[in-house]
């Protein structure tokens, strides 16, 4: 596990993944030698909090307990979930879009149209999750932070549509990979499907920190309400 | 030359293990391994000792027998057991095990039950080599096919009177074979193989 007083940058020499985080929580690069505490304070981000992600991050085995969300400011939780949706949202599927879409028109259209529709398909799905996250839970997670009691309990929305989420686009790397015709773009394909490749393993990620912090973590603030 | 078959034999009783030894031994097909008194830790030494075909005193196994033997597969896939009975064995423990020795066995009967627990091992093994195939069967492609144009396994059992418990074994061969999970993955690679029209989907 990761303690305040390692370097940032051996964190991420043990998982890459982690570098990925940083503008996540507006943590610029150039950070030199300097331990997660020394950096975390410099930007005014929540020291423990910071390291319970990069934790569920890195070490599957890893369930914060509640006595752990009792001692750490969480209150960059939604302000980070966002951005992540952000990240996704604006930045990675779009770009994998206009690669997919690149090779689509190189191949028969018939079944080029038949790739672009799975991808919008699966873009439209993954919008509405997120949407209905931060129309309903994120609104309630700060409700409950101030104290407020809320009318629903903590949606078991969750579990239900994580899954497929990461699924298709597993499913994607193996049709793009394996049954469209390999001689169109190789190369391109091949980076393609690194880049979904990236962006599912770092989705499944996300949906960890969902199911090991955001849910266990509300309910947690719930029955102490009660 | 064909290469020895190593034997480990596990067997309290020297008299009985060296008896055995000397009867594989004058074959020459069988290369008979230093033996071991009891079955203590033996699926941690098997993949170390990797003998060819294991002979065991079903005495000696905890009371979990069949338990115990999925585990000295599990380490050494392919590896034939066989007990080894001189007295009496409670029901249970000997029909763990597909091939049995008897020490009032003849000779010939003897190395005739081995070279059949090692033959059945072949047999097997060319079993898997036909399963290695990773084409569709023509009934994977039908339910393929209803699965992709968005029927329910329920749907699909009616549709092709079979049951719904087929239906999802051939539902997981599909997702085996073309590693592909979603519905609409699935669909995705009907369409591209021509196995349905566009306007087929559900």
């Amino acid at each position: 596990m990761f303690s305040q007083k390692m370097k940032l940058a051996d964190l991420i020499e043990a998982n890459h993944y982690i570098i990925l985080l940083l503008s996540r929580f507006d943590i610029p690069l150039g950070f030199g030698d300097k331990s997660v505490r020394e950096v975390c304070v410099a930007n005014n981000v929540p020291v423990d909090f910071m390291l319970m992600i990069c934790n569920v991050y890195t070490f599957d085995s890893y369930i914060p307990d509640e006595k752990e969300f009792e001692r750490t400011d969480m209150s960059m939780l939604v302000p980070y979930l966002l951005a992540s949706h952000k990240y996704y949202t604006f930045e990675r599927l779009p770009h994998i879009e206009s690669h997919l879409h690149h090779i689509a028109d190189k191949i028969e259209p018939r079944y080029g149209d038949i790739l672009k529709r799975f991808y919008a398909d699966y873009r439209s799905e993954i919008s509405a999750h997120f949407r209905c996250e931060e129309e309903m839970d994120f609104p309630n997670l700060i409700s409950l932070q101030k104290g407020d009691r809320i009318n629903m309990s903590v949606s078991s929305h969750f579990e239900e549509s994580h899954g497929s989420l990461v699924d298709k686009l597993n499913d994607l790397t193996q049709i793009v990979y394996k049954y469209l015709p390999g001689n169109v773009l190789p190369e391109e394909t091949m980076e393609l499907v690194f880049d979904i490749l990236q962006l599912s393993s770092d989705i499944q990620k996300h949906v960890l920190i969902e199911e090991r912090i955001l849910v266990p973590y509300m309910r947690w603030l719930e029955r102490g309400l009660k | 030359m064909k290469p020895l078959v190593s034997v480990l034999i596990v067997e309290p009783s020297e008299i009985i293990y060296n008896g055995l030894r000397t009867i594989l031994e004058e074959t020459g097909k069988y290369n008979v391994l230093s033996p071991r008194h009891d079955a203590a830790n033996l699926e941690e030494r098997l993949p170390v000792i990797r003998p060819d075909l294991l002979i065991v005193n079903p005495a000696l196994l905890t009371s979990q027998p069949k338990h115990q033997l999925a585990e000295y597969c599990a380490v050494r896939p392919g590896m034939p057991v066989v007990a080894l009975v001189y007295q009496y064995v409670e029901l249970s423990f000997l029909e763990a095990f597909r091939f049995v020795i008897d020490i009032r066995m003849s000779r010939s009967m003897l190395l005739s039950t081995l070279t059949n627990a090692l033959n059945s091992n072949v047999v097997e093994q060319d079993n898997d080599e036909q399963t290695e195939n990773y084409e569709l069967s023509d009934r994977e492609t039908d339910v393929l096919v209803l699965v992709a144009k968005g029927l329910s396994s329920k749907e699909i059992a009616d549709n092709l009177h079979i049951s719904i418990h087929t239906v999802n074994s051939h539902r997981k061969n599909i997702t085996h074979k073309t590693g592909i999970k979603s519905v609409a993955g699935l669909a995705v690679y009907a369409m591209l193989h021509n196995l349905i029209e566009d306007r087929d989907r559900g």
